[in-house]
């Protein structure tokens, strides 16, 4: 029996850098991910904050244009795949065998590989900037031929980190796919699993099926700056055009790849203190499918202006439009949810309330920048940073601050600074507001998105827009000062400290032991 | 939370209810100058006013919710979780408000393919940065650039209410008329866009784009390049004149007049200082954006002219004008053929050659430039300031 007790012991995690180059143990894995995404959040911020310096006023004062563009270009790359996706991996990791009831990945070795790139990758783009001519200049859709024969050296490297981007995700993917087909517990069916195992499983399609395209579009330029060949180039045969095709049939699915987790969050948050099951359980599996499904076939609304035939552009419309339904069902079934409940306010509440609202807010741009006429007035403009901000910042960003909130007690054992938890909410919440909603004004009084200085019509918002984009950086370090004293100690947590969750992530003691689910549990 | 909602509300309420304010911070988009721009801008509104009550409707039962069914207010949950009525019926109302939506949006849109039947048709280039506007069968073309003074973005002046969206030439148009536009760019992707006309096309290289505009009043309308095109991206502005007839074909005239006024500037002797002088504001105008203005460019993309063996070397001024004339392939530096003169080109090599130190003392004139097109060589008759003045 001692003997047994000393095995185990040797199981434990290994001690110093060692334990976090050569684990295999998902939670590690998992918070390797989390941090990671929150170093490379915050440093996409900080250059989200230069881009605000500069726009603070009109006039060109802190940065040249040259660097301007290497900032909005750096910006979007990192926070897409340096900030979000990995955060959700980072979720998907801790969470996803313990709502199953699996003992760890499917795949643990090759989970390793797939964080273990990441800062490889970001090193390398970051590097970039230091190169002569700079880092990436064309934005984070990289057009061509901005991006092939009129580029900096560094592109070269651009695509590379790229390309392990895409192998990184791809092989997180596959993994995500094997863990929740193979090992889910006796009695979990699918259509038993929580949403956020839902959700992160048709994400992993998503992902699976979008990132080799990518990986394509980049190839392509790689080819046409190195290689003599005409892709893009109508000059040599080819079509500027194709590769807006080729990059938004992946850029579609991935702005769906950023939000779909959110989703499977928030469904577990709202029940939860709500004290009363997800409303449409069934209809929300449906619906994720479905918006997935459409996410394929509406990649040309980023390109009404490219002159597309008249039938292309009003078949776009409509499936664009489409969208507008399931997206919907979801949130009508959140707020039914809500509905005859009996709600508290806790942190992760109040981020997922914030989500629902917001998310909805930038849902309705969304279905305005459908119409395509109208979208010849709203397209490249500040209309459409509004629009997407708001779908990613209070739609996947908050979903992630919520999640956190929800399980860093699991995860640490620890309950954090409630009280300073809601000063973060509050200041992201109108933080948030004050940066992007007076975007939407700007945009349709005819403010072009990515220049370094403006008409002095859009002066006194962009100066509202910069003072609260200063206020929504500056708290996001509260947000590592909660979560360092978290880890670091505070109030015991109990394995359920939230009185109306459920599921199996509530059942192992508080913080989670470093294996769990060694035997699987019986599902009813 | 609650207070916190309705300040936000009533703030958001404000400042749509408030048309004082609306005018002050331009806060919606413009309902524009053609019957198109209408049907656009009355989209925009329908679509926006559908997303409000839904909006109301929905955030409605969610604050119902929150203020009524919260825990501290005893609220006890309900257990029900399904209806597949209400799930059909919140399926089926959105499709239905779609289509509704769908019909008058799909008009609008085969209104704004259909380009036939025009009476003017301008052809639209985009350069990087500026654009070129040639209006074809009239034998006028012209490049329309930034006016705006360096030392205004620098802020050593202050800013006029024009700023970054005033042009040295507008490109002038009648009203009344059906124009089309054939949009198309020479190096990068560009968009030419002009919120007053709801018109916006991009302008891709080796494609041609269809748009159209019947303005309805005279008018100065300004735009802006609306997609990413590089680093002076935010400064390539459009200014459309709108005149009524007359007043058009009058400046058509003008136009050609001073391509004739050109023609004999180019016959004319020209000495080194004239040269410099004018090179010097073509330089400023058309190459600092890249070259910069001290000459030293900014390499690699841009680089320098200063020292540089093209700029100084008397065995280069053939390749010198080569490259002003058809630009270098694949590289950010365009072909200038078209976009300025002969004696533009002129000034613009004799101020490269001797600015910045590069004090070569060699003048090219505009017939050597002419020479050049005639034969695509330097016949070296180039004329050496200095010595022949001594």
């Amino acid at each position: 029996m001692s003997d047994h007790a000393i095995d185990h012991e040797h199981h434990g995690p290994a001690k110093g850098l060692m334990r976090w180059v050569l684990t295999t143990n998902h939670k590690d894995i998992g918070s390797m991910y989390m941090w990671f995404s929150f170093a490379m959040f915050l440093l996409g911020g900080s250059m989200a904050m230069v881009i605000r310096a500069e726009l603070f006023q009109p006039g060109l004062q802190i940065v040249k244009p040259e660097f301007f563009n290497q900032m909005t270009t750096m910006h979007g790359l990192i926070m897409v795949f340096g900030a979000v996706m990995p955060a959700f991996v980072g979720l998907a990791n801790w969470m996803i065998p313990m709502m199953i009831g699996a003992p760890d990945m499917a795949l643990p070795r090759m989970n390793n590989w797939s964080f273990w790139i990441l800062p490889f990758a970001f090193t390398l783009l970051i590097s970039t900037l230091f190169m002569e001519g700079g880092g990436p200049n064309f934005g984070w859709t990289f057009y061509a031929p901005l991006s092939t024969d009129y580029a900096p050296p560094s592109t070269t490297f651009f695509v590379l980190s790229i390309h392990m981007m895409g192998v990184s995700s791809i092989m997180g993917a596959i993994n995500v796919i094997a863990t929740i087909l193979n090992l889910r517990a006796p009695g979990m069916t699918l259509m038993k699993m929580p949403l956020f195992v839902w959700t992160w499983l048709i994400t992993a399609y998503l992902l699976i099926a979008v990132m080799p395209v990518l990986a394509g579009a980049v190839t392509m330029v790689l080819m046409d700056i190195h290689f003599g060949t005409s892709f893009f180039n109508a000059g040599g045969g080819g079509d500027p055009v194709l590769f807006q095709h080729v990059f938004w049939f992946f850029g579609h699915p991935e702005v769906y790849i950023m939000i779909l987790p959110a989703f499977g969050i928030i469904s577990a948050i709202i029940p939860t203190f709500s004290r009363k099951p997800l409303f449409g359980y069934t209809s929300m599996v449906y619906a994720v499918a479905s918006i997935a499904f459409l996410s394929f076939i509406v990649w040309a609304h980023h390109m009404f202006t490219v002159g597309i035939p008249l039938v292309g552009e009003v078949f776009f419309m409509y499936a664009t439009m489409l969208i507008a339904v399931p997206t919907g069902v979801k949130v009508f079934n959140w707020v039914a949810t809500m509905f005859k409940g009996s709600l508290t306010f806790e942190t992760p509440m109040l981020f997922s309330i914030a989500f629902v609202v917001l998310f909805t807010i930038g849902g309705f741009s969304g279905l305005m920048l459908s119409i395509a006429p109208a979208d010849f007035q709203y397209h490249d403009t500040y209309f459409v940073v509004a629009h997407f901000h708001y779908v990613l910042v209070p739609g996947a960003i908050f979903a992630i601050f919520a999640g956190v909130y929800y399980w860093l007690p699991k995860w640490t054992g620890h309950m954090y600074d409630t009280a300073l938890s809601k000063v973060h909410f509050w200041m992201s919440f109108i933080g948030m507001n004050l940066t992007f909603f007076p975007m939407h004004f700007v945009g349709l009084a005819g403010m072009p998105r990515r220049i370094p200085d403006y008409n002095l019509q859009f002066a006194d918002f962009n100066m509202v827009a910069s003072i609260g984009g200063f206020m929504f950086g500056a708290t996001q370090l509260l947000f590592l000062f909660i979560v360092i004293k978290c880890v670091k100690g505070g109030p015991k947590a109990e394995a359920s400290p939230w009185e109306g969750a459920h599921g199996l992530e509530w059942v192992v003691p508080s913080p989670a032991p470093y294996h769990t689910f060694t035997t699987p549990p019986e599902v009813k | 939370m609650r207070l916190q909602a309705r300040k936000y509300l009533t703030l958001i309420i404000g400042l749509l209810a408030s048309p004082a304010l609306w005018a002050e911070w331009a806060v919606n988009m413009p309902k524009g100058v053609t019957d198109l721009s209408h049907s656009i801008y009355n989209l925009h509104m329908t679509i926006f006013w559908i997303t409000v009550v839904i909006g109301i409707v929905v955030f409605g039962v969610m604050f119902w919710s929150v203020i009524f069914h919260r825990k501290s207010r005893g609220a006890k949950a309900s257990e029900f979780h399904e209806s597949t009525l209400v799930e059909i019926i919140w399926t089926t109302i959105p499709f239905v408000i779609l289509i509704g939506m769908a019909i008058p949006a799909t008009k609008t849109l085969i209104e704004v393919y259909d380009a036939d039947n025009a009476d003017i048709d301008i052809k639209i280039t985009g350069h990087q940065w500026k654009w070129q506007y040639e209006y074809l069968g009239e034998d006028v073309s012209f490049f329309s650039n930034l006016s705006t003074p360096r030392e205004q973005f620098t802020n050593q002046r202050p800013k006029n209410p024009n700023y970054l969206l005033e042009v040295d030439e507008p490109m002038v148009v009648p009203i009344g008329k059906k124009i089309r536009f054939l949009v198309t760019g020479a190096d990068v992707i560009h968009s030419w866009w002009v919120p007053e006309l709801a018109v916006k096309k991009d302008a891709i290289p080796g494609f041609i784009n269809e748009s159209w505009a019947k303005i309805n009043q005279p008018g100065v309308y300004r735009g802006q390049c609306a997609e990413l095109c590089g680093k002076n991206h935010g400064f390539m502005p459009i200014v459309v004149d709108a005149r009524p007839m007359d007043e058009y074909l009058a400046w058509l005239d003008e136009k050609r007049e001073e391509v004739e006024k050109v023609r004999e500037l180019t016959q004319k002797d020209w000495t080194m200082d004239e040269l410099m002088e004018r090179g010097e504001q073509v330089y400023n105008k058309v190459c600092s954006a890249c070259h910069q203005v001290n000459g030293q460019g900014l390499p690699p993309m841009f680089p320098a002219l200063k020292g540089a063996p093209v700029a100084v070397k008397r065995d280069q001024i053939g390749r010198h004008i080569e490259i002003l004339l058809y630009g270098i392939k694949g590289s950010a530096m365009q072909s200038f053929k078209e976009q300025l003169n002969e004696v533009d080109m002129a000034a613009v090599i004799t101020y490269e050659r001797n600015a910045w130190g590069n004090n070569t003392g060699e003048v090219i004139t505009p017939k050597d430039i002419l020479d050049y097109k005639n034969n695509d060589a330097y016949t070296g008759q180039y004329t050496q300031a200095e010595e022949g003045e001594q």
